[in-house]
């Protein structure tokens, strides 16, 4: 690729990072490539935007996790990604109630549920649908997961432009994967409204682990009208970030 | 051109269908029963037993007093209208339009058919031969109307080829009940003295019909011709098929996946032209030494793309075992919907779940792990949160109900709740602390109760009353006391976790 060489290489510089980064497989989600100036997770990503097109792994610490987790990636997929395409949920069992999907922003119709009990139809399952493009978003929940497997979706993903979330249970070591990158979410003590008794807007706190060629962090976000909120700055002070792998 | 219709009476329809299958009791007086009133009656007897006076309508009883080696078997009434669709799609080659003629009967229309076998005797005696062939008792008529031909082939003693033009004159002779009128109708003219058609069919209209109803003179005028009657004859299925017979028997893989292949573009093409679309197809193949054997696909929806059909049958194509080689390949569509084809160039901008890729995807990932395990969900009208939810496999199914607000419901629902133990204060009070599997949780923040009763039309039980709770460390619950507080045995559950 011939440039043309100005006086100012920093130019240069941030030209060739864009390129590796449409190399390696970034892209930004279909007509959604305004970054997103005001979202501060989005800041963490390269390009400040939510990459599409690629898988990212979630892990479970406990089991009050997982409807967290679930939550929030429905969040991603009805807010960061613009896909009008059908939602494919792959587990073992039914874990999730459908009627509890909508208040995260996406019609509970438009989710395919499929269950599969034999983790080694689960991943061709997840294989097969994240390489169908009238498929929006794949969420799928593996025990557990291979280098190899994770190459192969992440393979997938990149000819049909799919979204994959991968939820696996959390280890005292993981192994490393080919997902772009790596999330907990855990639930934290909800805030009141004006002081009024109850329950209030559910408060998330989203650690990104790891994430390749973005910037890891930590955040506490609260989910309500339809929108993320940012009560208050996390304590970040004794955070140490995952190692990438 | 004159209309001409041939009516065919099956005397003996049922128990010509049993003689043909038990050909021993052709020689045998052989009778079929079925129960009327609490007891058992003949539903229809051959011509030996109503040689020794048993009828149809006879009590059992009676008639195995009067016969002594009388044979009984049960009466199957749903076969016949069956057995006289597949008799009609046979009288296809005598005539474009046959139809059935409930119970016993057959319709055709000879319009401007007979010249071909030389006449109407010809022809009448041609399908009366072949079916008595067949091993069927019948008598056929040819006449200018429907009700005509009805008559003659029933009541008529003479010759069965009524001339054009002479078909009301042939009805004269013949008695009321010719004409398909009620039985208490029949009754009624029997009482008057009215026992032929000539006696009656000259007096005055409007007489007969105070007297008889509008039905009664509905028939006449059909018998006579002065209404038409129309025939609803039989559709032939057609079979979507594709045959490729081999030169040489196939004993390898490759070469049985050039015959599907084959097969599934000629088969696709016809579904095509026709703008249909597959539901079911099966692959049948005929082996050298005469064993069958047969592969199965279904689809979620109709399809007619080759490629995408291909991979359906890929998975399956290793259960084929050539052994001395295949020497015939089959190729069948049993069930075929119609299938308009979708401008999918204009109108491809936006890919919801109407999308073919996503029907094909449904199709590939149930051929391998069952249809029952992919499931979309649409809201159900109950409030019993196991019912809330109502599974479906279609694509196409649409909202009927809206989804109930669910920002009290939660994102994960436990299949059953599990048991509890709980510290609450006092009635109706969420619990100060319960312990789930072994780690205490003290409950922070709460909100409820939120009674929902059992649907008593669906099933017995004590009525539920949620708390949504929070703990120490922020998770949040769904928990229910099931019962009320003062009973006995009440107990407490969880049953989900909220986001």
């Amino acid at each position: 690729m011939q440039r043309e060489v100005t006086g100012n290489k920093s130019h240069i510089i941030l030209a060739l990072r864009a390129d590796i980064l449409r190399l390696e497989g970034f892209r930004t989600a279909h007509g959604n490539s305004e970054p997103h100036v005001s979202d501060p997770i989005q800041q963490a990503f390269p390009g400040a935007v939510f990459p599409s097109g690629v898988t990212h792994e979630f892990v479970l610490s406990s089991i009050e996790n997982f409807s967290t987790t679930g939550a929030f990636i429905t969040t991603i997929i009805s807010s960061w990604l613009n896909t009008q395409g059908a939602i494919v949920w792959i587990g073992a069992e039914q874990k999730l109630l459908p009627s509890a999907l909508e208040p995260f922003g996406v019609p509970p119709d438009r989710f395919l549920f499929v269950r599969v009990a034999n983790e080694k139809d689960l991943l061709w399952v997840t294989e097969e649908a994240l390489k169908c493009p009238a498929v929006g978003a794949v969420v799928s929940e593996v025990k557990d997961m291979s280098f190899t497997a994770s190459r192969r979706l992440q393979l997938a993903v990149e000819e049909s432009r799919t979204t994959g979330f991968i939820i696996r249970p959390d280890r005292l070591k993981l192994p490393p994967t080919a997902c772009v990158s790596r999330w907990r979410v855990s639930q934290l003590p909800s805030e009141s409204i004006d002081n009024l008794p109850g329950i209030g807007f559910p408060i998330w706190k989203v650690e990104l682990l790891r994430v390749r060629n973005g910037q890891p962090g930590v955040w506490n976000v609260q989910w309500a009208d339809q929108q993320f909120n940012y009560p208050q700055a996390p304590d970040t002070k004794d955070y140490q970030p995952a190692k990438a792998g | 051109m004159q209309q001409r219709y041939v009516s065919i009476w099956f005397r003996y329809l049922a128990t010509d269908w049993f003689s043909l299958r038990q050909p021993q009791l052709k020689s045998l007086p052989f009778i079929l029963r079925g129960p009327d009133h609490n007891r058992m009656i003949v539903k229809a007897s051959n011509a030996i037993a109503e040689r020794a006076g048993i009828f149809k309508g006879t009590v059992l009883a009676d008639a195995r007093i009067a016969v002594s080696n009388l044979e009984v078997m049960d009466d199957r009434p749903d076969i016949y209208e069956r057995l006289l669709k597949r008799l009609a799609e046979w009288c296809i080659r005598f005539t474009p339009s046959a139809a059935i003629d409930l119970p016993d009967g057959l319709l055709l229309d000879a319009s401007g058919c007979t010249h071909l076998w030389g006449g109407d005797e010809a022809y009448i005696s041609d399908i009366s031969g072949r079916l008595k062939q067949r091993g069927y008792d019948v008598r056929i008529s040819i006449a200018d109307t429907i009700g005509a031909a009805w008559a003659i082939a029933r009541y008529r003693k003479g010759p069965m080829c009524i001339p054009p033009g002479h078909g009301t004159a042939a009805l004269l002779d013949l008695p009321p009940q010719a004409l398909r009128i009620e039985p208490d109708v029949i009754d009624r003219l029997r009482k008057l003295g009215l026992k032929k058609i000539s006696s009656f069919i000259n007096l005055p209209r409007p007489s007969l019909r105070r007297r008889f109803g509008v039905d009664f003179i509905q028939q006449l005028d059909k018998a006579t011709g002065q209404q038409i009657e129309r025939l609803q004859p039989v559709i032939p299925r057609e079979l979507y098929q594709e045959r490729l017979p081999c030169l040489e028997p196939i004993v390898s893989a490759t070469g049985i996946g050039i015959a599907l292949d084959q097969l599934l573009n000629t088969l696709c093409e016809r579904l095509r032209l026709e703008q249909k679309g597959l539901r079911k197809a099966i692959f049948k193949y005929y082996r050298v030494d005469g064993k069958v054997g047969s592969i199965d696909v279904g689809t979620n929806r109709p399809s007619r793309h080759a490629s995408h059909l291909r991979k359906l049958f890929d998975s399956k194509l290793d259960r084929i075992e050539p052994d001395m080689g295949i020497e015939l390949f089959v190729l069948e569509a049993p069930v075929v919907e119609d299938a308009i084809p979708e401008q999918d160039v204009l109108w491809n901008t936006s890919s919801g779940l109407n999308d073919i890729r996503l029907a094909e995807l449904i199709d590939k990932l149930s051929s391998r792990i069952g249809q029952d395990s992919i499931r979309r969900y649409l809201p159900a009208e109950h409030h019993w949160p196991e019912r809330s939810v109502k599974a479906t496999l279609s694509l196409e199914a649409d909202l009927v109900s809206s989804w109930l607000p669910g920002e009290l419901r939660p994102f994960h629902m436990l299949r059953t709740p599990e048991r509890i133990d709980v510290s609450a204060p006092i009635p109706d009070y969420p619990p100060m602390l319960f312990v789930y599997k072994g780690k205490v949780h003290e409950i922070r923040k709460a909100d409820g109760p939120e009674r929902i009763e059992q649907e008593w039309w669906q099933q017995k039980g004590e009525h539920r009353d949620y708390y949504r709770v929070e703990d120490q460390e922020g998770h949040r619950y769904w928990l229910f006391r099931l019962g009320h507080y003062n009973d006995k045995h009440f107990q407490w559950y969880l049953h989900g976790f909220f986001a």
